[in-house]
């Protein structure tokens, strides 16, 4: 008995690798029952070790929540029915590794990928997916450069860093008054990418820039470049970079006496900075593309289900992978196929009803009307204060300019 | 001027921890000639370690210094037990093998223990309550925190007790003999294997103590956090001379320091050409130019003698 069911189900994994390359062969066993299902696999890639290891992980846990409400939802695509994979790796927020991860999806011939987490990591891995004409769709990548790449496999479902870091410069120079600022980033593609644009908008509004620091993604100590933005005396000071150093910067910036605001991007607007910058973290502002979860068509709900599953609070990405992969899904449906080159053409005509917002993309891949919205953070929570740009901004300034 | 001085006394706690960390390089060098990789985990272990025990007591209404040696004395001797099982483990068995062997297993532990420390920690950060009053004392228009005083004075305070403890104890003396010749040694009746586990258990007690500081300062605790710190660390006892207490705890006051001046000055001295994100090269640049005058760090003599 068991013997037949393992030669049945080794002959089924060889059909089922056999279809997922080309269009159904001539199945060899008798078809009278229906068809196994297909199994596509979708490929996921953030850090999941390292010290963006917690977003990483939150990352995972959306892209499966939708994983299982899309096989919940019985999918047939091409008369088949259809059972969703995710392969999750382990990119460690390193370039290097975001290549390799990349390569090993395109020759596991994964049908889709959703990632990876960070822009460092996303740029160098998309030129291997659109080599190999793969679709990839980054839930949290926001440096400008990756869509103007010119690869047609390139999308993300949030609003890029040209977009974030001008509503940034702007409310931080008019809704927050500053006349003076520091900028202190963490060399990374994001924060450096981040802190460009913010200076750019910023200096634009009139703002004088007072100084220029630098750090990286795996530091603690920030006193040294702290003193001398003291020493600058500046109305507020913008971090481009991640929670994990913007929550002990903001520390330390009340240990050295700092009086100014501090502004952090994205990477900043967590859970988890509150509790890094303990009581430090009061009164300061950071910003999210898209609108505040309360306020997201289904956020709430989105919220209590990842509560219910993990028994842990959504770090920041969660719901924009949980759209990443449902707008994958959404394609291949509408293309009534999973092969990359088929329902590669229907994603830019994508009009999903996400958790995060309506998601349609530009000429370019990006999200149209990506929203920006300013928090602060209050009593240890983030409140949001007010969103920017819903509709007016839809057309992206002007894309900046390649390196 | 008050921010040259902030400068002056954000390099010295840095500087302090790093020298707390370089005594336990530099001890293990000094003995085995071996350098110890997963020393920086071991910190980490510590930090982590006094976290489980210091948040539930601090919860439960503890004052905070209480709570503070509560956890630090814990975290002591986890990490004692731990460089007892390291030692016993991955070093001992190794012993007789090529130098470079046992560096491997060095670098294999130190990943052990990190994928071990997020399977049990999780890989969330984790914020290090704050035990003692965090408002900064003024001092000459410069700020500076009761820990930051702290850490400096246990730095110094564990150097002069490591020194004591090798120049004038019974147990020095035969630290001393293992380290010049463990063979002889034994013939005199010194156990060195005794000696040996004995040296990696004081040296994870200081990484221990080190990594109760470290996150006490920053306020936070990560699986990751170890790696960095080990690597500054083994920097600072090279540029003091490797296997010298005193040049552990110089070479790391040194660095904290050079490394503190960097990111202050670096961009007004070069008209912003260089920023603070070279802080790292200009460290790593005094210490190539150490190493060439004088290959043994700056108050390295006895390893020469022993290479």
């Amino acid at each position: 008995m068991k013997l037949t069911s393992l030669a049945l189900s080794v002959s089924s994994a060889l059909v089922l690798i056999a279809c997922s390359k080309e269009a159904p062969p001539p199945a060899s066993p008798p078809v009278t029952a229906a068809p196994p299902p297909l199994v596509v696999k979708l490929g996921h890639a953030a850090p999941l070790t390292g010290p963006q290891a917690h977003l990483g992980k939150d990352n995972e846990n959306g892209a499966w929540l939708a994983i299982a409400d899309a096989n919940a939802r019985k999918p047939r695509i091409g008369g088949r029915d259809v059972i969703f994979e995710l392969l999750s790796e382990d990119d460690q927020a390193d370039p290097k590794q975001g290549t390799l991860v990349a390569q090993k999806f395109v020759d596991a011939k994964v049908n889709g990928v959703i990632g990876h987490l960070n822009s460092g990591t996303t740029i160098p891995a998309s030129k291997i997916y659109a080599d190999a004409g793969l679709p990839q769709v980054s839930p949290s990548a926001t440096n400008p450069q990756y869509t103007l790449q010119g690869f047609k496999t390139a999308f993300r479902v949030m609003a890029n860093d040209v977009q974030q870091g001008k509503v940034l410069g702007e409310y931080a120079a008019k809704q927050l008054g500053a006349k003076t600022i520091a900028i202190i980033d963490d060399k990374s593609a994001y924060g450096e990418g981040l802190a460009k644009e913010f200076k750019k908008a910023a200096e634009a509004a009139g703002v004088k820039i007072v100084a220029e620091e630098h750090t990286d993604d795996k530091a603690v100590d920030f006193a040294a470049i702290l003193t001398k933005v003291k020493s600058k005396k500046p109305d507020l000071l913008f971090y481009g970079g991640m929670d994990a150093q913007g929550g002990p910067m903001a520390a330390q910036m009340k240990k050295l006496g700092v009086k100014a605001k501090f502004l952090m991007g994205d990477g900043g607007c967590t859970a988890e900075f509150p509790k890094l910058a303990g009581d430090a973290a009061e009164g300061h502002y950071c910003s999210l593309p898209g609108v505040p979860l309360d306020k997201m068509p289904g956020g709430t709900a989105f919220r209590d289900r990842y509560k219910a599953k993990y028994n842990a609070d959504i770090q920041l990405y969660a719901p924009y992978v949980y759209d990443a992969v449902m707008v994958i899904v959404d394609a291949m449906k509408r293309a009534d196929s999973v092969e990359p080159a088929r329902y590669l053409a229907e994603l830019p005509k994508t009009a999903y009803d996400g958790v995060t917002s309506k998601i349609s993309f530009d000429d370019k891949g990006d999200i149209k009307d990506g929203a920006v919205t300013l928090y602060q953070f209050r009593s240890g929570n983030k409140e949001p204060l007010e969103t920017i740009g819903a509709a007016p901004v839809a057309a992206p300034a002007k894309p900046a300019e390649k390196k | 001027m008050d921010t040259f001085l902030q400068q002056i006394i954000n390099g010295l706690t840095l500087g302090s921890i790093y020298a707390l960390v370089a005594l336990g390089y530099t001890m293990v060098y000094g003995i085995l000639g071996l350098i110890n990789f997963a020393h920086g985990e071991v910190v980490m272990i510590g930090a982590l370690t006094a976290l489980a025990v210091i948040k539930p007591l601090a919860g439960a209404g503890l004052p905070g210094p209480l709570a503070l040696l509560a956890g630090a004395a814990v975290a002591i001797l986890v990490c004692m037990a731990l460089g007892f099982a390291i030692e016993r483990v991955a070093y001992r068995p190794l012993r007789h093998a090529p130098r470079l062997a046992p560096l491997i297993t060095a670098i294999g532990v130190s990943m052990v223990l990190q994928q071990l420390a997020m399977i049990i920690w999780g890989r969330n950060y984790h914020s290090f309550p704050a035990l003692l009053p965090a408002t900064p004392r003024e001092l000459g228009g410069a700020q500076i925190t009761d820990l930051q005083i702290m850490i400096v004075v246990v730095a110094i305070l564990m150097m002069a007790g490591l020194a004591l403890l090798v120049n004038r104890t019974r147990l020095g003396r035969a630290m001393r003999a293992t380290a010049e010749n463990p063979e002889i040694a034994g013939l005199m009746g010194v156990d060195a294997n005794h000696i040996i586990a004995l040296t990696f258990v004081i040296g994870s007690a200081l990484a221990a103590v080190a990594g109760v500081m470290v996150s006490a300062n920053y306020g936070i605790a990560h699986y990751n956090m170890g790696f960095i710190l080990g690597l500054k660390a083994f920097t600072a006892a090279v540029l003091g001379g490797i296997g010298n207490l005193a040049g552990a705890m110089f070479g790391g006051i040194l660095l904290g320091l050079i490394e503190a001046l960097g990111a202050g000055y670096i961009g007004d001295l070069t008209g912003g050409f260089l920023g603070s994100d070279y802080q790292d090269v200009f460290a790593f640049f005094v210490l190539i130019v150490v190493l060439i005058f004088r290959p043994s760090g700056l108050m390295g003599e006895k390893v020469s003698e022993r290479a």
